[in-house]
C-alpha cells in the first residue's frame, strides 16, 4: 500500500497540483493580455479603452467572465446539438494541452517530452477541429464559409510553421524544449567570439525565419490582419455567428490560449526563452520565469500592434502569402541553413 | 506496468469502440468524427510502446492534415446514404477478401515474434534499446543512410501525384483580372499619378 502511494498517488498528486498552478496562472495571464490588447487597440485609435471596472479597468475581464457565464447559452433548432456543444470544448481543451510541455524557467515544465516541439505543432494543428466544427454544427451559411476559409488557412500556414521549426532544430540538434533554449546560451554571437549575450539567439542567426514565424503564427491564430474566418465585414462573426454566453467564451478563451501560446513559442524557438539579454550577474539573478513573461508580452504587444493598424486581406492574397511567397523562403532557409551548417561545421 | 495496462486497455478500447461507431454512425460527419477519435487513440498506443515520433507524426500528417481534409469534402458534399447503404452489400465479397488477407499478415507477424521472440534483433539493423537512443535519431539514422535511396524515391513518387492532381485541375480561364503583385509594387508616382492643370470653369 505505502509502495503504492509512493510510486502512483504521489506523483499524480504533484502533477495535478503543477497543472493546477500552471492553468490558473496562464487563465490570470490571458485575462490581463485580453485587456492589454483592448487597451492597446484603444491607444492607437485614441480612445480610452475599457476604463470603468476597477482602476484603469484592470477587472475588466472578470467581469466580462461573469457576464458570460450567466447569459443563457442559446442552441439554434437546427443546429447539430452534440457537436455544437463539443466544438468549444475541443478548442479550449487542444489549446490548454499543448501548455504541458512549454518551459517557463529552467526545469519548469510540467511534461519534459524528447519530442516536445512535435507534440505542440502536432496539437496546434488540431486546433482548427474546434473551429471546422462548430461552424458546420451551427448549420448556417455563414458559419460554415467562415469555418471552410479557417480551415484552408490553418492547413496552409502549418506547413512554413512546420519548416520554420525545421530550420531551428537543425541549429539544434533536439526535438526538447529546454534543449532548444539552452542551445541559443552559446549561439551566433559566441561562436564570433562575443560574450553570450543576445546576439547568440535564433532571431539574429535565423533572420528571415523569425519574421516568417512571426507572420505566420498571426494567420494559424486567425489574428488580425489574417482574421478571415471571422471577418465582420463579410461573414458578420464566422464560425462563432450562432455562439453566444459560456460557449462562446470558450472560443474566445481557445483564441487567445492559442495567442499566448504562440507568443511563448516564438520567446523558444527565437528570444532565447528564460535566458538575460546580457550576461551580467544583476541580470543573471532576476528569475528566468520574469524573462520569460517579459518577452512573451513583448512578442503579444507586436500582435496587438499589427492588430491595430494592418487592414484585412483578402483572402486570395492571404493564400498567395502562405503558397507562394513562404513556403518557397522557408524552403530556400532550410537547405541554406543545413549547407551552412555542414560546411562550418557547427552542425 | 499496471498503469500502462491500463492505459493500453483504455486507448484500445477507444479506439475500437470508435471504428466501430465510424461504420455505425448515421451521419457521415460523425463518422469522420469517431475516425479522428480512432487515430488519436492509435497514436496514444504508439506512445505507450514507445515510438513517440510516430505517435506525434500521425497526429500531424493523419489527423492535423488528411483527416481535415476528409472532414471538408464529406460537409461539402451532399451524399445519401440510405442510397449507398442499399447497395453496400454489393461489395461485401471484396471487403471481406481485404480483410482475410490484412489478418492473415498480423497472424503472420504476430505469429513470427510469439514463436521466436529473438527476431527483432537477428536483423540486419537491429532495434535500438529506447532508453539510450531517442527514437527520431534512430529513424533519421536509419532513413538517411541505409534507405536514402527509397526515402527518396518515395518524395519523388509523392512529388509526380502532387503534380498529377495539380495538372489535373488546373483550367486556364480568360476574361477574368488577376492581380500581378510585381506590377503593383512597381508603380511609382510618375507612372501613376498624372497632373492635370485644369482652368476653372473649363473642365478637362
Amino acid at each position: 500500500m505505502e509502495q503504492f502511494i509512493s510510486t502512483y498517488v504521489w506523483p499524480a498528486a504533484i502533477m495535478v497540483g503543477q497543472s493546477l498552478l500552471l492553468l490558473v496562472g496562464l487563465l490570470v495571464f490571458i485575462a490581463y493580455i485580453l485587456l492589454a490588447d483592448r487597451k492597446i487597440w484603444a491607444a492607437v485609435q485614441l480612445r480610452r479603452g475599457p476604463n470603468v471596472v476597477g482602476p484603469w479597468g484592470l477587472f475588466q475581464s472578470f467581469a466580462d467572465l461573469l457576464k458570460f457565464v450567466f447569459k443563457e447559452p442559446v442552441i439554434p433548432a437546427g443546429a447539430n446539438k452534440g457537436v455544437f456543444l463539443l466544438a468549444p470544448l475541443v478548442a479550449v481543451t487542444l489549446a490548454l494541452a499543448t501548455w504541458a510541455v512549454v518551459p517557463l524557467a529552467d526545469g519548469w515544465v510540467i511534461a519534459n517530452i524528447n519530442v516536445g516541439i512535435l507534440y505542440v505543432f502536432a496539437i496546434s494543428s488540431l486546433e482548427v477541429y474546434g473551429i471546422i466544427m462548430g461552424g458546420w454544427a451551427s448549420n448556417s451559411k455563414y458559419p460554415f464559409l467562415g469555418a471552410l476559409r479557417s480551415a484552408a488557412q490553418m492547413v496552409s500556414y502549418e506547413v512554413s510553421i512546420g519548416f520554420v521549426i525545421v530550420t531551428v532544430l537543425l541549429c539544434v540538434g533536439s526535438l526538447n524544449l529546454t534543449d532548444i533554449v539552452m542551445a541559443q546560451h552559446d549561439g551566433l554571437g559566441t561562436r564570433l567570439g562575443l560574450p553570450p549575450s543576445l546576439l547568440d539567439w535564433h532571431w539574429l542567426s535565423l533572420f528571415p525565419m523569425f519574421i516568417v514565424f512571426f507572420i505566420s503564427a498571426l494567420a494559424e491564430t486567425n489574428r488580425p490582419p489574417f482574421d478571415l474566418p471571422e471577418a465582420e465585414s463579410e461573414l458578420v462573426a464566422g464560425f462563432m455567428v450562432e455562439y453566444g454566453s459560456t460557449p462562446y467564451m470558450m472560443f474566445m478563451l481557445g483564441e487567445y490560449a492559442a495567442i499566448v501560446l504562440m507568443c511563448s513559442l516564438t520567446t523558444i524557438l527565437f528570444l532565447g526563452g528564460w535566458l538575460p539579454p546580457v550576461d551580467v550577474w544583476f541580470l543573471n539573478w532576476v528569475p528566468g520565469i520574469i524573462w520569460f513573461v517579459i518577452k512573451a508580452s513583448l512578442v503579444f504587444f507586436m500582435f496587438a500592434m499589427v492588430k491595430a493598424f494592418v487592414p484585412r486581406y483578402r483572402y486570395d492574397q492571404l493564400m498567395r502569402l502562405g503558397w507562394k511567397v513562404f513556403l518557397p523562403i522557408s524552403l530556400a532557409m532550410v537547405i541554406i541553413v543545413a549547407f551552412v551548417l555542414k560546411f562550418m561545421g557547427w552542425a | 506496468m499496471g498503469l500502462q495496462a491500463l492505459f493500453f486497455y483504455l486507448f484500445a478500447f477507444v479506439a475500437i469502440a470508435s471504428a466501430f461507431m465510424v461504420i455505425w454512425a448515421r451521419n457521415p460527419v460523425h463518422s469522420v468524427l469517431f475516425l479522428i477519435l480512432t487515430f488519436f487513440n492509435a497514436a496514444g498506443l504508439f506512445l505507450l510502446t514507445g515510438a513517440e515520433f510516430l505517435a506525434m507524426i500521425l497526429l500531424v500528417v493523419y489527423v492535423g492534415a488528411v483527416a481535415v481534409l476528409f472532414l471538408f469534402v464529406v460537409m461539402m458534399l451532399d451524399i445519401d446514404f440510405a442510397k449507398l447503404r442499399s447497395t453496400a452489400l454489393e461489395y461485401a465479397p471484396v471487403g471481406a477478401l481485404i480483410g482475410v488477407i490484412l489478418a492473415a499478415e498480423l497472424v503472420v507477424v504476430i505469429g513470427g515474434s510469439v514463436i521466436s521472440p529473438e527476431i527483432g534483433k537477428t536483423i540486419a539493423n537491429p532495434i535500438p534499446d529506447v532508453a539510450t537512443r531517442t527514437n527520431t535519431a534512430a529513424l533519421g539514422d536509419q532513413l538517411y543512410t541505409t534507405y536514402v535511396y527509397f526515402f527518396q524515391i518515395a518524395g519523388l513518387v509523392l512529388l509526380v501525384a502532387m503534380i498529377g492532381a495539380i495538372v489535373l485541375t488546373l483550367r486556364h480561364r480568360t476574361n477574368i483580372k488577376r492581380q500581378n503583385i510585381a506590377n503593383q509594387v512597381a508603380r511609382s508616382p510618375e507612372t501613376a499619378v498624372e497632373v492635370v492643370k485644369v482652368k476653372s470653369g473649363q473642365g478637362l
